[in-house]
């Protein structure tokens, strides 16, 4: 019997049973949607997690000083003095995976406009930083290379700041302000980021070259940290392992020595906190999977109670020349079909349901084609595997019994 | 004529438990084409597992069945299923017709399994089939929509529509009254006038007036085989029978 014939008869079966066939549906409808949905509210997550973080700046490596001990004493990374400009500069000619290279020395103090001041963290850094960091100057200018070896009295401030020191929407660039005690031009205006995943502002910042901080402010010459970039994200390791060499290499350590510094990078953080959604995806999907399961489990109840119905329709098509894989195909292919419609209807209502999180909740959500694709295939392996019994035990009837079945 | 069927001691044994049951103990017979052969017996003689074995839906225990020239002892399932289909046509006492389906479909199913012919090809023979039986005005009824008689009768186009070799009739009449089962009886007499060869297997003798030939069963054996004569017209004594109601 071919295949048109066969479809045109299990529409038929499926048709004279038209809510039954719903009702079977129904629970691969569930499941298929169930998973489509919970992926998709997984994936929203993990995606706007990782664009937070790339925001940040994905591939950044940082170096700070620490790890050494000195009499058994083991010093915190603050009182460390070891990372110095002679680091930066080797860094810079000596790596082929680093591709930006900025010193950084902070200081907190409270920055003062006329009647106005808020508390900030301002950061001694050059011109690299901004690349490294993902800043961009959105009014003026960022400070020169001039401006660094003269160690010039410049600045440029985040969004947060210029608004409370300039509340009246006063145009920042050109004004001194004070940043504790020491007056500061306003350059520029770094455009806004807002709040990183961690829940801090991001725009709550002054920066000022470095030399201006380390002279200026904090009156020291060493770093405070260096931070880099790498080529790309998947060269990170690689360029850790040579900032590790030239830095060993500066600081004069013994093969034996620990290093005097720590590096962490920013694809560390990435996988932690990727991790932790992929796990929530995970369960969810396997939640979501198990109704797909029950699902399958109904169409096997229901192929059943249809081939136990059908005894004599079996037998009659036996004894008219049905062989046993024509009857197998023809119950094969209704559950096949009540698992591949109710697959299609299930795509479409959880492709449905996670646009309504969206919209709704305002909760990122991303559907994968993948996603989509395996439920279906999944779906239309269950039809198989869940009609695969009931349509052996059809097809090994025997015609005798089967006819005279009642 | 040409031998349609030759049974050669035919033997069927069934296990039950520790017990052997022997339903058919060396059955033999020949039936020519254009025969209309009644098989007789009460229950238990063994006809039912002759009409299997005829159909064949079983195979003997031992014993040579030729239909049509073919050996069928040895044949597998698959085997046997398209012979089935190209060399017999069964017509069942409960009619056996797929539930909310169309008379014309009921009677196209045989040649679905059939893949020489077309969609087209199946729709006009299942037309010319009904037409046969009188049913010609009710193709598109469905099979809850029409009484037990129009029902045996789509049974009987259903049976007819591959041209087969030989009609299996089991208790074609034993559903329906006096009446109707007359007009099933006309219609096999019909056929048997057209040269078709019909096998009715029935516990009702009177059936086997209608009949060319009569064979009776008894514990498994052939006690008697023997030409009928002097055949009745079916249609005489349906004309003979008290006016009645027309039956919805």
């Amino acid at each position: 019997m071919n295949l048109t014939n066969l479809f045109k008869i299990a529409l038929k079966a499926l048709g004279n049973n038209r809510f039954r066939c719903f009702l079977t549906m129904l629970g691969i409808i569930i499941g298929v949607a169930a998973v489509i949905t919970m992926l998709a509210v997984g994936q929203g997550s993990k995606r706007s997690i990782q664009a937070q973080i790339s925001e940040m700046g994905s591939n950044m490596i940082m170096i700070h000083p620490g790890g050494e001990r000195r009499g058994g004493v083991r010093l915190s990374s603050e009182d460390m003095e070891s990372l110095k400009t002679e680091d930066l500069e080797d860094i810079r000619s000596q790596t082929v995976f680093v591709t930006y290279v900025s010193p950084v020395v902070n200081s907190s103090g409270q920055a003062v406009y006329g009647a106005n001041n808020t508390p900030t963290t301002i950061y001694g850094v050059n011109r690299d930083y901004l690349e490294i960091r993902r800043y961009r100057v959105e009014n003026g200018d960022l400070f020169s290379d001039r401006d660094i070896q003269t160690a010039a009295k410049v600045c440029l401030v985040g969004k947060s700041v210029a608004d409370e020191l300039f509340p009246d929407g006063q145009n920042p660039i050109g004004k001194v302000i004070r940043f504790g005690t020491i007056p500061m031009r306003v350059i520029g205006v770094l455009e806004s980021k807002g709040y990183n995943s961690m829940g801090m502002d991001q725009d709550d910042l002054i920066i000022a070259p470095y030399t201006t901080v380390q002279k200026r402010i904090l009156a020291i010459t060493h770093l405070q940290e260096i931070v880099c970039s790498a080529l790309a994200e998947e060269y990170t390791d690689r360029a850790i392992d040579e900032i590790t060499d030239v830095i060993r290499v500066n600081h004069r350590l013994k093969d034996t020595d620990e290093d005097d510094f720590s590096i962490r990078s920013q694809q560390e953080l990435s996988s932690m906190m990727t991790s932790t959604t992929d796990m929530m995806t995970v369960l969810l999907a396997a939640v979501a999977g198990i109704s797909l399961l029950v699902g399958g489990i109904g169409i096997m109840n229901i192929m059943y109670v249809s081939v136990t119905e059908r005894t004599r329709e079996i037998g009659l098509r036996m004894s008219i020349g049905a062989k046993g894989r024509d009857i197998m195909a023809q119950f094969l292919i209704e559950s096949i079909l009540i698992s591949v419609t109710g697959g299609i209807i299930g795509v479409v209502l959880g492709v449905g349901a996670a646009l309504l999180v969206n919209i709704l909740a305002s909760y990122p959500v991303y559907v994968q084609s993948w996603s989509v694709l395996l439920s279906f295939a999944v779906c239309t392996v269950t039809g198989v595997f869940f009609g695969w019994y009931p349509a052996r035990k059809a097809a090994r009837l025997d015609p005798i019994d089967a006819i005279r079945y009642e | 004529m040409k031998e349609v069927i030759r049974l050669e001691d035919i033997r069927r044994d069934f296990i039950v438990g520790s017990e052997t049951v022997h339903a058919l103990r060396g059955v033999s017979f020949t039936i020519h084409a254009g025969e209309f052969v009644t098989v007789m017996g009460s229950s238990g003689s063994g006809k039912s597992t002759l009409l299997n074995m005829l159909g064949c839906l079983d195979t003997p225990t031992s014993g040579e069945y030729y239909l049509d020239g073919v050996s069928v002892r040895t044949m597998d399932r698959n085997r046997r299923a398209v012979l089935r289909n190209r060399k017999i046509g069964f017509v069942f006492q409960n009619y056996n017709l797929l539930p909310k389906t169309t008379a014309v479909e009921n009677v196209e199913l045989p040649l679905m399994y059939n893949p020489v012919y077309s969609a087209r090809q199946r729709r006009q023979k299942a037309v010319a089939a009904l037409e046969a039986v009188g049913l010609g005005d009710r193709l598109l009824h469905k099979s809850n929509q029409m009484s037990g008689g129009q029902m045996q009768r789509v049974a009987i186009a259903r049976a007819l529509v591959n041209d087969p070799a030989v009609i299996l009739a089991d208790e074609a009449t034993g559903n329906l009254d006096t009446r109707t089962s007359l007009e099933v009886i006309v219609l096999f007499q019909k056929l048997h006038a057209q040269g078709r060869t019909i096998i009715f297997v029935t516990h009702n003798p009177e059936i086997a007036r209608y009949s060319s030939r009569n064979i009776t069963l008894r514990d498994g054996h052939v006690i008697s085989d023997v030409k009928n004569a002097d055949i009745m017209d079916a249609a005489g004594t349906l004309a003979s029978l008290p006016a009645e109601e027309e039956q919805s």
